[in-house]
């Protein structure tokens, strides 16, 4: 069967295959204009304009669940793991960030640093078997972080201070004796973090790790024959995306919810994120942030529409039915419209828009 | 083209999103309730109902009644999937109120989203709302003015427990030395009563034994077979969702019989039980909601509601079922507040502040109870600024095999017992948040 | 003693019910390649959809009837709109469009017949059975030899019937099966509806256990380490796979998780697996890749 996998396309569609050969030369980074008129959309112009629902419920989530999908891309889209683990991993953070503050007495910013690192860690250790399982295989087996921390944080309460109910909630955000709980702090503080972990991404994929993460990716056996160590590679991938997942994490239960709970890093919290990078695009920086857009908004949109127009006439339970169902239409609609992501299609229109009078 | 379209509808929802309204403050007549629900994935068996018995009382207050002496409600409802993520992002769509419409309090429809939304609730002056459920120590409303654990919170939940295994025994003295074994939903839900119950089991000396059900909870044979190992006197069922029915077959076929396990208020419902098919027959649980269709209430309901074709319910069988009653009693003591905050503060829309005072006094006697139809249905009830629960009694009902029969009147939680560990959480959640206890006498 | 033989026996009768969804999962990865996560969602559906029509006064056999016709037009219309504009696309990608799928399927179950509870009765007496002092399940009995039965069905149908045989020609070598004429859409459909029906006949025993419900659609949690275990490409390997998880779980859960807190069957089967799949990468039967550079 496996064989079927591995073979080529048997009918070539016209679109390039998820897997692109990495490039000799990787394309450098178109900056121009764009880049910094956007860091500056985020900084200046966002937080004057939006109000506070639009700061800490909308923007806040969705730049977070974009970190998420950085992590997760950095392992699946650049090194071609796939796990279903994030949820798990983001858990780790949380519990992590919240330990080393009450447990430690350690200031917000260092305590979260810290869960990354910790979390790496425990993504190295599930990272482990990753050099004999593989595929989907790999994926299932992923499956064990997702529940294993699951049952952890529940089960022993030091990991929640011995507090109710299993929720971990940290008194004041504060950092660097400034007081950060407003909406408006809480999304500098989740920007700052965001655009500098980005920036960090970007350089890591074009650094060597990177270019042998590709090349496991593309095919381990061939990059092992070249010389490139694998294994090693994947476990420094499972590290380094567990580190992303993290801080996601942490910032999720502390800025976004203000407390949380392991409900809210359960499983679909995995899929979510995964979704994320299949939407957005494997193996491209700017399709987490296009997907966490997809994925955060389409159901509050498809919600707004629906209760718009048919609030009152349909059955309620009907309505909210009818709603799942067309978001998991929709990402079928796209998959099939669009394999390589959201990021792609964005690229395809304005490579049409700069050729605009001549061909659209 | 067809990339152009997908564009647009991204484009669209983006923009969609962009016009949720966070409304400005124009004049209104109406109160503003929004309903965080969950009528799509695991949860909607319970929630269906539910919310037709909410939307079912407030249709008849707005219609019959007139609203809320004379205040109608404006109720909306946002799909959740139990998910306390998105009722946070719900939470905060909602908080301003909409089109000049104040919200007076929130219903949180679960244990997480009230922990998650506590200290926004504080920040923002909205009373959170989670009858039988919240946070335990909420019950302290000097520490947590806008957090109410309404009706009957955990603790009281494993009292009521105990207190009715003692009458089955005869005597709390006859307690000494029995086997007592809690089955729970490894879940925080779950959990919860734990101490209260250690605490029981030590004034009582009574054998405690916790056993976990890990969620989803369908496939229960090896919890059961240590079940059986001890070889128990009662067993507490604290399960929820499927995990309920698994437990009382997988009881059966490991020879517990079903009268001598006691469920909780989530472990009490038809969806509980008729799964489970025969091996629910006898099975007992707490009932602070108890089920049937007979109430005062329900008559007038059916003659306005009902057979208009008004009501929310899908199928008018499930009229009266446990969660249906859940959602009447929780609709009718928002009621309730809200007319107890309109005596201090005038016949007009309230806001999460004067929401707040009027939870706090409210008050609903075997009188009024009468009155409003639901003598027998709904405990009396006593909130103060020091009392968030105000109730802790929950009356015991038998499944038949057909319906739930209830079979004791209420019986009271030993609140006082159990107060001191309460007191101790929230003082421990005073002082990491760095929050001064206001006087319960204060402010009136 | 008594009460390890009485886990065990128990565990290995368990652990078929965990077979019975897996091999839903088997049907189709071997047919066309897909890591089909609808699985949970279609065996919710075909409870959902068996126990309604029942409930609407149909006889047993006639909603059995109506329910597999469902199934088979369902199985045809998911190939068309959702398979074949996929063909040849990474697996990956199939498998984010079954999980797209099955917020579909779950949509259209819940919405369209609602959301409460139903009981199931099959007739199925559930007491206990006692072999010496051992406590056995006659309810896991009657799933055991059904799962078993199930499988044999299979494999005779594999063995010999001609689509049986076109089907592991695909599953053999996809090309050399289209070379030799063989309709891999038909073959398509043929597998996801049988995918469906084994999904029916699962979801009606779990049904009669736990109610037939939304959860159900969460057994697939369960199934999947057996799945692992025995490999994605075997029937047999997911009835092994089934019994061993089932038998490890009940021990664990009895005899270490007492130790450290308890609740631990979500994860140890994972567990299980990974320490199974670092042995044999492809699970215990397998087939391993051949890897070309």
């Amino acid at each position: 069967m496996s064989q079927t996998l591995s073979n080529p396309p048997l009918v070539s569609r016209g679109v390039a295959p998820v897997t692109r050969l990495a490039p000799v030369a990787l394309p450098g980074p178109r900056l121009g204009l764009g880049l910094p008129a956007l860091l500056l959309l985020a900084f200046g112009v966002v937080p004057q304009l939006g109000g506070e629902y639009w700061l800490g419920a909308i923007l806040v989530p969705f730049l977070i669940l974009s970190l998420a999908g950085l992590g997760l891309n950095l392992l699946t889209g650049y090194a071609g793991q796939t796990s279903l683990g994030s949820g798990g991993f983001m858990a780790v953070g949380a519990f992590a960030t919240f330990g080393f503050v009450v447990h430690g007495g350690l200031p917000l910013p260092l305590a979260i640093f810290l869960a990354g690192l910790v979390t790496a860690g425990a993504g190295l250790v599930f990272g482990l078997p990753s050099d004999r399982i593989k595929g989907f295989y790999l994926m299932v087996s992923s499956l064990a972080a997702q529940f294993f921390f699951e049952w952890l944080f529940q089960k022993f309460p030091w990991f929640y201070n011995y507090g109710s109910s299993g929720t971990i909630t940290l008194p004041r955000l504060e950092l660097f004796g400034f007081d950060i709980g407003s909406a408006q702090g809480r999304y500098y503080v989740t920007l700052s973090t965001v655009v500098l972990l980005t920036w960090i991404a970007v350089s890591l994929t074009r650094s060597q790790i990177g270019r042998n993460w590709m090349a496991v990716r593309d095919m381990d056996t061939a990059a092992a024959v070249i010389g490139i160590p694998v294994y090693r590679s994947k476990v420094v991938a499972f590290a380094v995306s567990s580190f992303y997942l993290g801080i996601a994490g942490a910032l999720w239960a502390f800025l976004y919810l203000g407390s949380a709970s392991v409900q809210s890093f359960g499983i679909s919290r995995s899929f979510q994120v995964l979704f994320i990078i299949i939407i957005g695009g494997m193996g491209s920086i700017a399709g987490n942030f296009i997907g966490a857009a997809f994925i955060s908004l389409l159901p509050l949109a498809i919600d707004h529409i629906a209760q718009g127009f048919f609030a009152g006439h349909v059955d309620a339970g009907l309505l909210q039915n009818i709603q799942k169902a067309i978001f998991g239409l929709l990402i079928i609609g796209f998959l099939i419209k669009e394999p390589d992501g959201l990021a792609r299609l964005l690229r395809t229109l304005g490579e049409r828009l700069s050729n605009w009078p001549l061909r659209f | 083209m067809k990339r152009l379209l997908l564009t647009a509808l991204l484009a669209a929802s983006v923009a969609t999103t962009a016009l949720v309204p966070p409304s400005a403050f124009a004049d209104s007549k109406e109160q503003y309730v929004p309903l965080p629900t969950y009528r799509v994935g695991p949860y909607a068996s319970s929630g269906t109902l539910w919310w037709a018995g909410t939307l079912d009382y407030f249709r008849y207050i707005n219609e019959v009644e007139g609203g809320v002496n004379g205040v109608k409600l404006k109720v909306e409802e946002f799909e959740t999937e139990w998910s306390p993520d998105r009722t946070v992002e719900v939470y905060e769509r909602v908080k301003n109120g909409k089109d000049g419409a104040p919200v007076a309090f929130f219903f949180t429809h679960g244990t997480p989203a009230s922990y998650a939304l506590i200290e926004k609730g504080a920040a923002d002056k909205i009373p959170l709302i989670d009858p039988a459920g919240g946070r335990t120590e909420s019950t302290d409303g000097t520490v947590f003015p806008y957090a109410f654990p309404l009706l009957f919170n955990y603790f009281s939940q494993a009292s009521v427990g105990i207190n009715y295994i003692a009458q089955k025994e005869g005597g709390f003295d006859k307690l000494k030395g029995k086997k007592i074994v809690t089955v729970y939903h490894d879940s925080a839900y779950g959990r919860e009563t734990q101490a209260a119950v250690e605490l029981l089991a030590k004034k009582y000396g009574f054998e405690n034994y916790q056993i976990p059900v890990a969620d989803p909870g369908n496939e229960q044979s090896p919890q059961w077979r240590q079940v059986r190992e001890i070889k128990p006197d009662w067993v507490f069922l604290r399960t929820w969702g499927v995990s309920t029915p698994v437990a009382i077959k997988t009881a059966q076929r490991f020879g517990i019989p079903a009268d001598h396990i006691i469920g909780d208020v989530w472990a009490g419902s038809e969806a509980d039980v008729i799964p489970a098919g025969a091996a629910a027959k006898g099975y007992q649980a707490l009932a602070p909601y108890p089920g049937g269709a007979s109430f005062e209430i329900h008559d007038r309901l059916r003659k306005t509601i009902l057979d208009t074709g008004k009501s929310d319910l899908k199928d008018k069988k499930f009229f009266g079922a446990v969660y249906y009653n859940i959602g009447l009693i929780n609709a009718v003591l928002a009621v309730e507040a809200l007319r107890a905050g309109q005596a201090k503060f005038g016949n007009k829309p309230l806001n999460g502040e004067e929401g707040r005072w009027g939870f706090e006094h409210l008050t609903i006697d075997d009188a009024r109870l009468k009155q409003i139809g639901f003598y027998g249905l709904l405990q009396p009830i006593k909130l103060t600024p020091s009392d968030h629960e105000g109730g802790g009694a929950a009356r015991i009902q038998q499944w038949d095999g057909e319906k739930w029969v209830l079979v004791t009147d209420w019986i009271q939680a030993d609140r006082d017992t159990l107060r001191p560990l309460i007191e101790a959480k929230s003082a421990a959640y005073a002082k990491e948040h760095n929050i001064t206890p206001r006087s319960p006498t204060a402010e009136n | 003693m008594n009460l390890f033989l009485e886990t065990l026996i128990g565990g290995l009768l368990a652990g078929t019910m965990y077979s019975l969804v897996a091999i839903g999962f088997v049907l189709i990865y071997k047919a066309s390649g897909v890591f089909n996560f609808a699985q949970g969602s279609i065996l919710l559906f075909a409870a959902l959809t068996f126990v309604t029509l029942l409930e609407k006064g149909l006889p047993f056999v006639a909603a059995l009837a109506v329910t597999i016709a469902i199934l088979i037009l369902g199985a045809i219309v998911i190939e068309r709109t959702v398979l074949r504009p996929l063909a040849n696309r990474s697996p990956m990608t199939l498998f984010m469009a079954t999980l797209g799928l099955s917020y579909v399927v779950e949509g259209a179950a819940q919405g369209i017949m609602g959301a409460q509870v139903h009981a199931l009765d099959l007739g199925i007496e559930d007491v206990p059975i006692f072999l010496g002092d051992v406590l056995i399940s006659q309810f896991d009995l009657v799933a055991a030899t059904t799962a078993v039965a199930l499988a044999l069905i299979l494999a005779l149908l594999f063995n010999n019937t001609r689509i049986g045989i076109s089907l592991r020609a695909v599953a053999d070598d996809t090309r050399a099966a289209l070379s030799v004429g063989i309709n891999l859409n038909r073959i398509w459909q043929i597998v996801w509806a049988v995918a469906g029906i084994v999904g029916l006949v699962a979801g009606m025993l779990w049904g009669a256990r736990q109610g037939i419900q939304f959860s159900l659609s969460l057994v697939v949690l369960k199934a999947l380490p057996v799945l692992i275990i025995g490999g994605f490409t075997s029937i047999g390997g997911a009835i092994a796979g089934g019994l061993i998880v089932g038998a490890a779980e009940n021990l664990a859960e009895t005899y270490v998780g007492p130790y450290i807190g308890g609740g631990i069957t979500p994860w140890f089967p994972y567990f299980l697996a990974i320490a199974f799949l670092y042995i044999r990468p492809a699970g215990l039967f397998g087939e391993r890749a051949l890897e070309r550079v």
